[in-house]
């Protein structure tokens, strides 16, 4: 363990960090895979998205970070124009 | 009303970290992000036991970004009550945000929840409702639907639900409302509407959690609109004397445009051993609950 969080852990704090849960995108069953031609840049993917594994970037088009994405589904759900499938991890 | 566009400066940040011990779909996630872009990630939060305790994953690290205390499950009212007034000495003029689970406010907490609501502590108590235990293996609550599956009412949940939200506005603090996951901007608008209070603030959050319901994990913004839209949540907001309802509820005021009741039911298996009956005495309740609500939208106005 760091020097940094061994001195949070003295006081009993936690600090933040991406995967404090562990590295989740490892759950996933099935991948969701933006179709970018269809999207209509509205982020309501990321605006669903429990996780906060997608980014709705400055040009308003989205990335899925897939080390944390845990495959939930959401996003295909909400998406308004279906571009957003939901794909069986090992095919792509 | 906040618009997406607002939002969208959001995109890129992490208001929680990802990589949490959330199931896949958690409800509660969803709402604490949208809690943590109402106050601008400026605030502070105590979490009684829960699920949302489990969420940020172990120590020394966190999912959350903002500074949160994990207190025993009755005293989250208490220890913000006392957060607050060593903030304000110390001259922080912040928000501290209680979230905690049905189970916490409803059973457990609730003489604390009472206690803080009537000395009008200048806390806001966001209630995560789930409608059971989940985080120790779906027991009923309080606030569990009359005939919902749980491991504690395996035949169907025998008693009624505690109306949390109305019970708080007898308490006479200045602002209650409810809100559902479905509807973000409602919900951000309700947070911003309640920081700019100074009083007990109590925001309801209806949060579907899909391993407690029984249904799959895509569907929990499904499941929480159609709570909405077909009346078996009302979204309303009791402001310093005067109830309204709010804007994504307001169509359903009349009875004929709401959607059919088994529409919401049959995606869910905590309610798939329902008779026909058992589903006529819910669509009662439905009725009995929206009249209640507009009677009072007539009394307090």
């Amino acid at each position: 363990m760091s020097s940094v969080s061994s001195k949070y852990v003295k006081y009993i704090l936690s600090r933040p960090m991406a995967g404090a849960g562990g590295k989740t995108g490892t759950w996933r069953v099935h991948r969701p895979v933006i179709n970018a031609e269809r999207c209509i840049k509205c982020g309501l993917c990321w605006l669903y998205c429990p996780e906060n594994a997608i980014d709705w970037l400055e040009n308003k088009t989205v990335t899925v970070d897939y080390d944390y994405c845990k495959g939930c589904g959401i996003c295909s759900d909400v998406c308004p124009v279906g571009a957003v499938t939901m794909v069986k991890e090992g095919v792509i | 009303m906040v618009t997406i566009n607002e939002l969208h400066r959001y995109g890129r940040t992490k208001l929680i970290m990802p990589g949490t011990s959330a199931c896949p779909g958690c409800p509660l996630q969803l709402g604490m992000r949208y809690l943590a872009m109402a106050l601008d990630a400026r605030f502070a939060m105590v979490i009684p036991a829960g699920c949302s305790s489990v969420i940020p994953g172990a120590a020394p690290y966190t999912a959350f970004t903002v500074p949160v205390m994990h207190v025993p499950f009755a005293s989250s009212p208490a220890v913000a009550s006392g957060l607050r007034r060593a903030l304000r000495i110390r001259g922080v003029d912040g928000p501290v945000v209680v979230w905690a689970g049905d189970g916490a406010s409803a059973d457990i907490g609730f003489a604390s929840l009472s206690g803080s609501a009537y000395r009008n502590e200048d806390i806001i108590y966001i209630l995560a409702d789930n409608e059971a235990y989940m985080n120790t293996g779906i027991q009923a609550s309080g606030t569990t639907p009359p005939k919902a599956w749980t491991t504690t009412s395996p035949r169907g949940k025998t008693e009624g639900r505690k109306d949390m939200s109305l019970i708080m506005i007898m308490h006479n603090v200045p602002y209650v409302a409810t809100a559902s996951i479905a509807y973000p901007m409602d919900f951000i608008d309700k947070v911003r509407r309640a920081a700019s209070i100074r009083g007990f603030r109590f925001i309801h959050l209806h949060a579907p959690c899909p391993p407690g319901w029984k249904f799959p994990d895509n569907y929990t913004v499904r499941v929480a609109r159609l709570a909405v839209e077909t009346g078996m949540w009302i979204l309303w907001e009791y402001n310093q004397g005067k109830l309204t309802i709010s804007s994504p509820s307001v169509p359903y005021k009349d009875k004929g445009r709401r959607k059919p009741i088994e529409e919401y039911l049959k995606l869910q298996g905590r309610f798939s051993h329902l008779t026909k009956e058992d589903v006529e005495v819910i669509k009662a309740n439905v009725d009995k609950q929206w009249d209640l609500i507009i009677r009072l939208t007539e009394i307090y106005r």
